[in-house]
């Protein structure tokens, strides 16, 4: 086997599997530090719980992106020296600055948080959330500056053949940095809000199925308590409403936050990229006619032989340049072009090893491109239409108690993961051949560019390679079963599961005398 | 010139010097959990909860550092990380697991109060931390003692070139460091059997478990040892000297202080005596990685570092982060000062469906 296939699938699902948590955390870290602020603010008890439910949820899947989070680090090094040492000048900066900016806010301040509870004046305790979630922002916008900087190089200039960093500035305002990064961001308040949405609307039902609520004749909820089991209380009924409005509301927020920054995400693409633009409308001709259905063999590159089905005339156009009468330019056309500037083989050359020489498919994977574009939009536009209609089937204050509607609902949890995994997958495969794309727009900097086929170790046999892919995956599939476990297992406990507090109401008040820890593993 | 390679190389020694200090105590509570607690299995358990928790608070900022001492290398001297890392593959990959595991458990460990649970959270904290403590050591003993490099900075001798006597004495050092290390440090912070037994270890293991380390340190004094190198040997043995003394008294802050101090400047000392070589080519010195630009400009070695520029921009950052970094790691320590004893903490708790019938 190919060492450069199988550190492409290595790195491929290692990164994969780091954003499912990534978004989660950006997201929910925002909610829970609205939630412990409002109840800071108020002293309202259902913020408290809030606060402390869906704290528990956060921390679980927090501790996944950190464990993930340090393979990602280490991996260039590990399986992709040559790009380490070719991109070295650049890239390393923005992913220290991630490490001291970032990282040690994030999880210095997270650790004060987790234990600080009855330790830390309250006020100081909501401030310690508050920065771990920045630090996670912060280490997001870091990392995506890296990320953008391989789709659009900036700031460099070209010294022995390597890049050469020459304005820091640019690179952090890379303008497809901004771009991605807003995107990642809305896209993590809407993942958060479909996680909210989707529990909520659990225990809501939960509560109806065991008889606890009720609807009168106008279909009005009437809240009712269940003595036996801890915390299903009258104030219960609205933690879980309130928290099913809070995820309905920012879902529908995030999505269209994602439909703005993706659409100024096409407009830059279409300059910097066109190829992954024509590869995401699996374009053979140049035209301006978005395609919502196509057929055909997607995965030969002169895609002679993809019908499209389905189309709506302009609407690429618009996404490309705002302009319905704007064509894009077709994979026929482009690929010419990208020929004659990089060339139709690969170079000679001791990076290139077995692989100089071999002609260059200029074309990405276009089954991936094109349905990794639709599956993001048509996920997201799903899950934002099923949050409008919660929001409405719940006017009421409570939920149906049909059990299909609720198994949708957890559906609608997943959606948003698939998006977002979607989004990444036609990204970085949109980019290939290369893994650092060149920079075709005026200012852009010739010869800056690296094709993946040259990244790879040279000194990293496939063996080992192999090792590790399979050892990761096989991990990560193990954890990803214990943290669903887990989480299931929290969020069918309900807010007791996160505050033992409400089941053992007043017998040891003694602790206090006692000097014992809020919190502790 | 060689201002800002220098002032990277010191830079990047200084991470993992924090590094060590730092998670060197964290991965040797995690080994502690797994063949120190004693008595009933409701007193192991016990124990194990309070060695746990005197790192609860602090272990991830902890862990940061070594992330920061990978990303500093990369930012800095990206030839470097290229070819240490893509030579030690496998252990890599092994302590990734490692640390992986290890992260996961401390959170999960406390979730659920079945005791096969804690047991195999148990066994992943503790073989995670050997695991992590042994390959880290084994890579920076590599790196200070040499890898079968190629021209291009490539790896020759297939994927187990690295596993050599000096990889497993740095391996063996850092573990047997951390078992100390991690011992006074669990004396400082908690009341008990924990502390009583703790205590008495730092001084019956020290003399055996601290062979290697000071093993690794000779090796390299000896090969290219200069004077400012041994100065630092020398103030390395006073403060083990006197840490151990600390230590046989009982004076557990002392002591802890003693055995940081000492790791500090035993590093520094193999720091000091390698600059400006990186990292050594046992095949030929001239493919050896340097920091130095006039050490490069005579064929002597490789540059492994960046350009000024971004050395410079780089410098500007973590001088202005890593203070406050430091601030507030030594505010979060100051929080959580307290001595922990199985009193201190609360029973674990189950989690029940919140269902009727
Ligand atoms: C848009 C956001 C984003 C993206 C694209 C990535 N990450 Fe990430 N990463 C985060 C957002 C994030 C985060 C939200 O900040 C995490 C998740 C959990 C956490 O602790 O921080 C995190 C954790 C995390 C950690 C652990 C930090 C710790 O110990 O506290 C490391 C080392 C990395 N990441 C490194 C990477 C690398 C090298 C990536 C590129 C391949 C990457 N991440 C993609
Ligand atoms: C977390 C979000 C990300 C996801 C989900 C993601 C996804 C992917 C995928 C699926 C591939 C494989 C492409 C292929 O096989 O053709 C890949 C490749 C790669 N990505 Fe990303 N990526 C992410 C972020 C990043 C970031 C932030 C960086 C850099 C800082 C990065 C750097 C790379 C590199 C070096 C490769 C290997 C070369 C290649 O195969 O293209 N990725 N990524
Ligand atoms: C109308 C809606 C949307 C449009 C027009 C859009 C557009 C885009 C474009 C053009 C890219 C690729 C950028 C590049 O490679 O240069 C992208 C990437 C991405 N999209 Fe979307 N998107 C939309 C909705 C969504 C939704 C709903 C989600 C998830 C919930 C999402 C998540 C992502 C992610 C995670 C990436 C990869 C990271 C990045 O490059 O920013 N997008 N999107």
């Amino acid at each position: 086997m190919d060492p450069l296939e199988i550190a492409r699938w290595q790195f491929g699902i290692t990164t994969v599997y780091h954003f499912l948590m990534v978004p989660l955390t950006l997201g929910l870290g925002a909610v829970v530090v609205y939630l412990q602020t409002r109840w800071n603010r108020t002293g309202d008890e259902r913020y408290l719980r809030m606060t402390k439910f869906w704290g528990k949820l956060y921390l679980i899947n927090f501790i996944m992106g950190v464990a993930t989070g340090i393979v990602q680090e280490f991996q260039f090094g590990m399986a992709w020296s040559e790009y380490s040492r070719f991109v070295g000048d650049v890239f390393g900066a923005p992913l220290a600055m991630e490490g001291l900016l970032a990282f040690f806010v994030e999880s210095t301040f997270l650790g004060l948080w987790i234990f600080g509870w009855g330790r830390l004046p309250k006020a100081i305790h909501t401030a310690t959330l508050w920065l771990a979630v920045i630090g996670s922002w912060i280490s997001a916008f870091f990392i995506i500056a890296a990320n953008s900087w391989m789709q659009h190089p900036v700031g460099v200039e070209l010294v022995d053949g390597r890049p050469q960093l020459v304005d820091i500035w640019a690179v952090v305002t890379n303008n497809t940095a901004i771009a991605a990064y807003t995107h990642v961001l809305v896209t993590a308040v809407a993942v958060a809000g479909g996680f909210l949405l989707g529990i909520a609307w659990y225990q809501l039902w939960r509560r109806r199925r065991d008889g606890i609520d009720t609807v009168d004749a106008s279909g009005r909820v009437v809240v009712g308590e269940a003595p036996e089991i801890p915390g299903r209380d009258k104030l219960d009924h609205s933690v879980w409403l309130k928290s099913l409005r809070i995820g309905a509301i920012i879902a529908i927020l995030g999505f269209a936050g994602t439909a703005v920054t993706g659409d100024l995400q096409a407009k830059l693409m279409f300059q910097q990229q066109p190829m992954k633009m024509a590869a995401a409308e699996a374009a053979c001709e140049t035209g301006s006619s978005f395609s919502i259905l196509a057929f055909g063999d997607l995965t030969a590159s002169d895609c002679s032989s993809v019908v499209t089905v389905l189309q709506v005339p302009g609407v690429l156009g618009y996404l490309a340049n705002g302009d319905v009468n704007q064509t894009v330019q077709g994979v026929d056309d482009l690929v010419p072009q990208y020929e004659e500037k990089y060339g139709t083989t690969l170079p000679e050359g001791a990076i290139y090893g077995d692989r100089s020489g071999q002609t260059i498919d200029y074309v990405p994977l276009m089954y991936v491109t094109y349905w990794g574009f639709r599956i993001m939009i048509g996920f997201g536009a799903l899950a934002a239409f099923a949050a409008a209609v919660a929001l409405w089937l719940t006017r009421k204050g409570t939920v149906p108690a049909n059990v299909w509607i609720m198994r949708l609902a957890i559906f609608g949890i997943l959606a948003p993961f698939g998006a977002a995994a979607a989004g990444w997958i036609f990204t970085e495969m949109g980019r290939q051949p290369f893994v650092v794309a060149p920079n075709p727009t005026p200012g852009g900097i010739d010869g800056v560019y690296m094709f993946t086929a040259a990244a790879v170790s040279p000194g990293v046999t496939a063996g080992e390679l192999l090792f590790s892919a399979i050892t990761l995956t096989l991990v990560y599939l193990a954890l990803l079963v214990v943290e669903v476990y887990l989480l299931v297992r929290f969020v069918r406990g309900g807010v007791v599961s996160a505050m033992p507090e409400l089941a053992a109401k007043d017998d040891d008040r003694s602790d206090d005398d006692r000097d014992v820890l809020a919190f502790a593993y | 010139m060689d201002v800002l390679p220098t002032v990277w190389f010191i830079a990047v020694a200084a991470l993992w010097i924090g590094y060590l200090i730092l998670e060197g105590f964290d991965l040797g509570v995690g080994m502690h959990m797994l063949v120190s607690a004693r008595g009933s299995a409701a007193e192991r358990e016990g124990q194990r909860r309070v060695m746990l928790n005197t790192i609860g608070p602090v272990w991830d900022g902890n862990e940061v550092w070594l992330l920061v001492a990978g990303a500093g290398i990369f930012a800095a001297f990206p030839l470097w990380y290229a070819s240490l890392f893509s030579a030690l593959y496998i252990p890599l990959t092994l302590v990734l697991v490692g640390l992986i595991f290890r992260a996961v458990a401390i959170e999960y460990r406390g979730k659920h109060p079945g005791a096969r649970w804690g047991r195999f959270w148990d066994w992943a904290i503790g073989l995670g931390s050997f695991v992590v403590a042994f390959g880290i050591g084994a890579g920076l003993a590599l790196t200070t003692t040499g890898l079968p490099i190629d021209a291009n900075g490539d790896r020759v001798g297939g994927p187990f070139a690295w596993l050599t006597w000096q990889a497993v004495l740095g391996g063996l050092a850092v573990v047997g460091f951390a078992l100390v290390h991690s011992a006074a440090f669990l004396a400082l912070k908690t009341t008990g059997p924990v502390r009583e037994r703790m205590g008495a270890f730092v001084t019956k293991a020290a003399p055996v478990a601290l062979l290697p380390i000071v093993a690794w340190v000779l090796l390299i004094q000896f090969t290219t040892g200069n004077v400012a190198s041994w100065l630092l040997v020398v103030g390395a043995v006073v403060a083990i000297v006197l840490g151990y003394v600390a230590a046989l008294r009982r004076r557990e802050g002392r002591a802890f202080l003693g055995i940081a101090v000492f790791v500090a400047l035993g590093a520094a000392a193999i720091f000091t005596a390698v600059y400006p070589v990186v990292l050594p080519s046992s095949l030929d010195p001239a493919f050896s990685l340097t920091v130095s630009r006039e050490m490069a400009a005579t064929g002597a070695a490789v540059y492994a570092g960046n350009s000024d520029y971004t050395l410079g921009v780089m410098t500007v950052v973590t001088a202005v982060a890593l203070p406050v970094v430091l601030v507030y790691q030594v505010w979060s320590y100051w929080v959580f000062r307290k001595r922990l004893g199985a009193e201190n903490l609360p029973a674990v708790h189950d989690i029940v469906p919140a269902v009727r019938g």
